[in-house]
């Protein structure tokens, strides 16, 4: 990339009133706002010179200054089972993944909101990475826009690198651009946003979102958690259930909680009693999710004779419960399985 | 966004701003509420930035809090508190979190500032005969030695990774972990940036601590 380009800020992830502060900046008619997110977001064009609604010399004063900043992926890897894992480079040297899952009647793709992650959660490959940095609202959207599915992804789920609460207001610029009118135009039905439940930015998020909630539970008990989710101290998911509980979710908006399976660990009958009581009274479902053994990490994954039972158990005391297919294992495309961490050495 | 609407905090004063080291200070002010060792509070100077959280560094009967902090020279928060003087004003909520309990004997290890939930237990009385491993890149930012010295004596390990002497271990916290036995029966207490906890957990497993009786707190 040259120093040129470097320099020049990426029109792509901003949204209509950034947009407008531009052209306001520019001295360009106030309409040309709309007209150039309809150019980003729905005509999904590469380079300024295609905004041919705007006069030459508009075009040839933006380009002064900015880019549409696309930036392809790397490398990409297929699994047997036709999930794809996207490389990314983003920032000055950092590297996030991407991965598509298709099925018959739906493709969903899940984005990476940071490089690393701070959170050090026991079982996650991200997390043994470290943080590296915050994904800007392009380099969110720019996993979505800049795969060769694009048009395909009927679903996006922010479950890959990172947590998007640790990063909100670019999550929360990524998801406006996603569901508005003058942006993608998805209902905000087509979009999960999931996290370990960091309060603050979860209020923010509920409060401006209408997009689905996913929080990572993955054990009940709170000294339990505690030894595998650091976050547990500071704020505690009987914690995070209760303001849960107490927001005002839109209509359609979902809440779901993900629970990976760890033999032994979080897969008994106490925890199936314990999870009845914590969600008790919340419209809401749980995610069983089967965990893919990491180098290092003294957890194993719950056999899937268990797996059926819990889900049962908990669908049969009310809560209900799902079993999350497993995809994309053979290229380390599962959950919590994404890292770049040999990458970050480099 | 704006966390403060949703938050109990008060405007309280501040006692001292003590500069220890190049960027490291020690926040103290006046104290409003009563709190555990191990807890924290969100601090700010005005509601528009969100609060940000911080371990007390003080014992849980002094008659202030105190605040141990790093200025980052890019960071929103840390170049307004290095500003302050004596009479100033902060907004500061409530305490919270649970990275409270102590066993018998506990290793406590951290990097930086993440001294600060054990300086508050060691000052407050709690965890019977603690170790404690503190990590950093240069003597200054030892901070709290003297009554590290004093109350641990040689259960009181200081890690240098930027100078050599004799004074100290020369290298980081995870290569004294690696060269130096464990003790499976005890618990051990991370605290500090990601990296290091990551880092400190693999290697104390890897040498037989059941992850059970790891328990960290993340300065994210
Ligand atoms: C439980 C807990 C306890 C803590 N206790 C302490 C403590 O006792 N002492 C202490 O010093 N700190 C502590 N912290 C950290 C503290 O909360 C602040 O994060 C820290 O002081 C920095 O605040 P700031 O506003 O100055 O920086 P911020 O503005 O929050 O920025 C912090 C750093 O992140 C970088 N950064 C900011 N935004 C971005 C971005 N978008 N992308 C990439 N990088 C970015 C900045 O460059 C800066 O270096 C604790 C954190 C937690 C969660
Ligand atoms: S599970 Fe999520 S929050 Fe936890 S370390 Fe991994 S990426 Fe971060």
């Amino acid at each position: 990339m040259s120093q040129d380009i470097k320099e020049k800020i990426s029109l792509y992830g901003l949204t209509l009133s950034e947009i407008s502060a531009i052209v306001k900046e520019e001295g360009l008619p106030n309409f040309a706002a709309k007209q150039i997110t309809e150019w980003l977001y729905k005509k999904d064009i590469d380079s300024i010179d295609e905004m041919t609604n705007l006069s030459l010399k508009s075009r040839e004063q933006l380009k002064q200054k900015y880019i549409i900043g696309l930036t392809p992926s790397m490398k990409v890897m297929e699994s047997i089972d036709g999930t794809k894992k996207y490389l990314f480079k983003t920032g000055t040297n950092n590297f996030i993944e991407a991965a598509y899952l298709p099925e018959t009647d739906r493709a969903t793709l899940c984005v990476s909101t940071q490089a690393g992650c701070k959170m050090g959660c026991l079982f996650c490959m991200t997390g043994k990475q470290g943080f590296q940095a915050n994904l800007t609202t392009n380099e969110i959207l720019n996993q979505l826009r800049s795969i060769s599915e694009f048009r395909n992804v009927s679903n996006l789920v922010y479950m890959g690198m990172g947590e998007p609460f640790d990063n909100i207001d670019n999550v929360l610029s990524s998801l406006e651009i996603i569901t508005s009118e003058w942006g993608y135009a998805w209902s905000p039905k087509r979009v999960t946003v999931s996290s370990i439940g960091i309060i603050p930015a979860m209020q923010t998020f509920l409060e401006k979102s209408n997009c689905h909630l996913a929080i990572s539970l993955h054990n009940p008990f709170d000294d339990e958690r505690r030894q595998m989710m650091p976050i547990q101290n500071v704020y505690p998911i009987q914690k995070v259930i209760t303001e849960i509980k107490k927001a005002d979710l839109g209509r359609q908006q979902r809440v779901s909680f993900e629970y990976i399976m760890f033999d032994g660990i979080n897969d008994t009958d106490r925890h199936i009693k314990e999870m009845v009581k914590l969600l008790g009274g919340l419209k809401c479902r749980v995610n069983l999710i089967r965990f893919h053994a990491i180098p290092g990490t003294p957890l194993n994954g719950t056999p899937d004779a268990r797996i059926i039972e819990f889900r049962n158990a908990l669908t049969a005391k009310g809560v209900f419960t799902t079993v999350r297919a497993s995809r994309g294992q053979d290229i380390q495309a599962a959950c919590g399985l994404l890292s770049t961490k040999e990458m970050v050495k480099k | 966004m704006n966390t403060w609407n949703d938050l109990k905090y008060v405007e309280t004063v501040v006692i001292d701003n003590i500069n220890l080291a190049q960027d490291a200070f020690i926040l103290r002010f006046k104290r409003n509420f009563s709190f555990k060792a191990g807890q924290v509070v969100g601090l700010g100077v005005k509601t528009d930035i969100e609060p940000r959280l911080y371990s007390i560094a003080s014992g849980e009967n002094d008659e202030y809090i105190e605040i141990l902090y790093t200025e980052k020279l890019d960071g929103k928060l840390t170049p307004m508190l290095s500003i302050l003087r004596k009479g100033d004003k902060i907004l500061v909520t409530n305490p919270f979190g649970t990275f409270t309990e102590y066993s018998d004997s506990p290793v406590c290890i951290s990097t930086g500032t993440g001294i600060a939930p054990f300086i508050s237990m060691i000052k407050s009385g709690k965890g019977t005969n603690p170790t404690f491993i503190h990590g950093i890149r240069t003597p200054e930012y030892f901070y709290f030695e003297d009554i590290l010295r004093e109350k641990l004596k040689d259960n009181y390990t200081q890690c240098c990774s930027g100078l050599n002497s004799p004074k100290f271990f020369n290298g980081r916290v995870t290569k004294y972990l690696t060269e130096n036995p464990v003790n499976p029966s005890k618990k051990y207490y991370l605290c500090g940036v990601a990296e290091m906890v990551v880092e400190v957990r693999d290697i104390l497993i890897s040498k037989g601590i059941p992850y059970g009786n790891i328990i960290s707190e993340i300065y994210f």
